[in-house]
């Protein structure tokens, strides 16, 4: 079955996990032992209707507080599809926490509160899904029953986003608006009785029509090694299989390869999964593959066909969203992870920072603190075999990680 | 031999993938084996992954001797099977020991106890790399936790302040002392599991299928009678009923379901029209909301 991912964002109280809460009941997916238990916490603590967040803040803090801290991954199906929603904070100090709840989505919801508007928290989060490159972005404007249900309200919401979408540099994305209740249960599933002048689909029904096709949309194949399979056994003494996962196109026995960052030529000699071989194999598919000739491949090395060749080079431009305490500053090193290759890198310039509200960039800063976004140029210790973000997003992102704490401290797109 | 075009399916992939990193990035993996489908599951995945070398790594079993007796005789023909190294540590050796105490009454369980042996064995063998079939669907504080899942020297999780993960990146980097919980099939639902079993045609310990048992009848859980480790007070009447389990843990923590699912066609059904989950039959869940994320906090799986 197709499985739809899904990352939900929005302001803190902007109801994210109430409303994942009411997709779940709604669709029946939450068990009866699961449904008891919010029933009776609800209870316990004097609510007077059902909290959906229980469902979902996994964390003793998170209930303490009643926020979300960390991505929750939360798996239902309908008929038609799998679904997984990537429960994301709202907190601004946990925007790495969206950003990983982000990166693998197809698709995504962004919360707006009727009452309050357009608000700080929204700017970052249409303006990361921009950048991750999400295609599918649902601008839910939440609790339409506290403004009773007000097209003008929502009509202006919907205006100030189109602004927002329109100094975009990313214009491929599909934008829709829903007005709902999720509290409530206007629109979420089943259609609202309290919103006539809105003759769009539910979010369910948008959510169930949507494609669930790999994030990495069709482009160059790229075919990056994880490791080398020799079994050293009698029945296949020399067999050398490269394992890895296709991206961006398909492989077929006999294509012609190049092996990078060597530039060495080859062909394909066989694909196998398990213990059959095939002629092809499409993207997101991992396999093991053999060549003609007995080439030079190790891990981190990456095969592509001969005509279709990536960039390779010792330095490169990216935005990068910084997600360490410890800030980034120009001429710092760090571990650089581009897909399952390793490298070191320095930052060889912090050449801006980019507002999140689309409002522009501060020039030259000193540093980027945890949670921005900035322009960085990087020198790598080995040359890299890498696309821009835009062209292929597997071969166009990479992870900064600190030496000393061995954390993942940035996300890099690159240009 | 097939000449033909694949799409591996994308959970399939993705674990597949994980696997790999494993092998790629640690020098001492381990995979936790207990005998329940979704360690099952892990095997045959590591298998396709690396075949046709051998699997790279040994299978670890956490014994806490309160085992379905079909899950240990499953255990030793699969590792006979694959030719892997199995290695078992035994919780009961820690009681004897007297390192740490049993629990007794009515709820008793060895559950908890588990973790002191895993950590012990981690530090004997110097594990980097535990590989695990947990998923994110079967418990709140579960869907909170990454792939890669980094572990100080007493085992602890520090929930609040996770690696964020990015795209399919792992980040194994670790310091001494240190190792990684890894989790394969992280995205998989329990009906994602079950339909891998059938369609692959895995064979699963028979107490997965329903059954005749002797059971009596306690906080509305049936629990098995057969065995002399879970506790039960003169006054719970023991009747056969027609049963099945649906996860394979502690016997003295894990009840069984009602059910005629005798084969993987029905179990495959039953699991998709179920209105209870997985580990509302288990006891070790229910003791409090926060139940799995303190265990996990202290070093449990």
């Amino acid at each position: 079955m197709k499985v739809l991912k899904i990352a939900t964002a929005g302001s803190v109280d902007d109801g994210k996990s109430t409303l994942i809460g009411r997709i779940l009941y709604d669709t029946k997916s939450l068990t009866d032992d699961k449904l008891e238990a919010i029933e009776e916490k609800s209870r316990q603590r004097g609510f007077d209707y059902l909290d959906f967040s229980l469902a979902t803040d996994g964390l003793v803090a998170e209930r303490e507080q009643g926020i979300t801290i960390d991505v929750a991954h939360i798996y239902f199906s309908t008929p038609s599809k799998s679904f997984i929603i990537a429960d994301t904070p709202g907190h601004i100090e946990y925007t790495r926490n969206m950003v990983t709840g982000a990166s693998t989505a197809q698709a995504s919801i962004v919360l707006i509160d009727a009452r309050n508007g357009v608000v700080e928290q929204t700017y970052r989060h249409f303006f990361i899904n921009n950048l991750l490159r999400i295609k599918d972005v649902v601008i839910a404007v939440n609790k339409m029953d506290l403004v009773d249900f007000s097209e003008e309200k929502f009509n202006a919401i919907k205006g100030e986003i189109e602004y927002l979408a329109s100094k975009s540099e990313y214009k491929g994305q599909n934008l829709t608006f829903i007005p709902l209740s999720a509290l409530k249960g206007d629109n979420v599933v089943d259609k609202s009785d309290n919103m006539d002048w809105y003759q769009g689909e539910t979010l369910m029904h948008h959510l169930e029509r949507l494609d669930a096709d790999d994030i990495n949309d069709e482009s160059q194949t790229r075919f990056p090694v994880q490791t080398v399979i020799r079994p050293k056994t009698e029945e296949y003494h020399d067999y050398r299989g490269y394992a890895g996962k296709i991206y961006g196109g398909d492989i077929e026995v006999g294509d012609e390869v190049a092996v990078l960052p060597s530039l060495t030529t080859s062909k394909v000699k066989s694909i196998n999964f398990f213990d059959k071989e095939y002629q092809k194999a499409k993207r997101g598919s991992s396999v093991t593959i053999t060549l003609e000739d007995n080439v030079n491949v190790s891990r981190g090395d990456m095969l592509v066909k001969v005509a279709e060749q990536p960039t390779i080079a010792k330095q490169l431009d990216a935005t990068i969203c910084w997600m360490d305490k410890e800030p980034l500053q120009a001429s710092q090193r760090y571990y650089i992870k581009h897909g399952v290759n390793d490298a070191q890198a320095k930052i060889t310039q912090l050449k801006s920072i980019i507002k999140t509200d689309f409002s522009g960039v501060e020039e030259n800063p000193s540093e980027l603190e945890l949670n921005q976004i900035g322009d960085i140029q990087l020198k790598l210790s080995k040359p890299l075999s890498f696309d821009a973000y835009k062209d292929n997003k597997s071969n166009g992102s990479f992870i900064l990680i600190n030496p000393k704490t061995n954390n993942t401290v940035g996300v890099g797109f690159i240009k | 031999m097939s000449k033909e075009t694949i799409q591996v399916d994308a959970l399939e992939s993705e674990a597949i993938f994980i696997f790999r990193e494993v092998v790629a990035q640690f020098e001492k993996p381990v995979l936790l084996f207990s005998g329940g489908k979704d360690s099952i599951t892990l095997v045959r995945l590591a298998q396709k992954a690396f075949y046709p070398a051998k699997i790279p790594f040994p299978l670890m079993h956490i014994d806490t001797g309160h085992n379905f007796p079909e899950t240990i005789e499953f255990r030793d023909r699969l590792v006979e099977e694959l030719g892997v190294e199995l290695i078992v540590r035994n919780v009961q050796d820690n009681i004897d020991s007297g390192r740490v105490k049993e629990e007794t009454g009515r709820y008793a369980s060895r559950n908890m106890l588990q973790t002191e042996t895993l950590l012990d064995a981690i530090e004997e063998f110097g594990f980097d790399a535990c590989i695990g079939g947990a998923r994110r669907d079967e418990e709140k504080a579960r869907a909170k936790e990454r792939i890669f899942s980094v572990r100080d020297d007493f085992g602890q999780w520090d929930e609040k302040n996770q690696r964020p993960e990015v795209f399919d990146m792992l980040n194994g980097r670790i310091d001494l002392g240190q190792n990684v919980r890894v989790f394969p099939i992280s995205n998989w639902t329990e009906l994602d599991v079950w339909s891998y079993i059938e369609q692959e045609e895995i064979e699963i310990p028979s107490i997965y299928f329903a059954h005749k048992r002797k059971t009596f009848v306690r906080d509305g859980m049936i629990w098995s009678a057969d065995d002399a480790v879970v506790y039960r007070d003169e006054e719970e009447e023991v009747v056969e009923r027609m049963v099945r389990f649906r996860t394979v843990g502690d016997m003295s923590c894990t009840a069984a379901v009602l059910s005629d699912a005798v084969d993987i066609v029905k179990v495959v059904e039953e699991i998709r029209d179920s209105s209870i989950s997985e580990r509302g039959a288990r006891i070790d869940d229910k003791r409090s909301e926060a139940a799995m994320e303190k265990r996990k906090q202290q070093g449990y799986f």
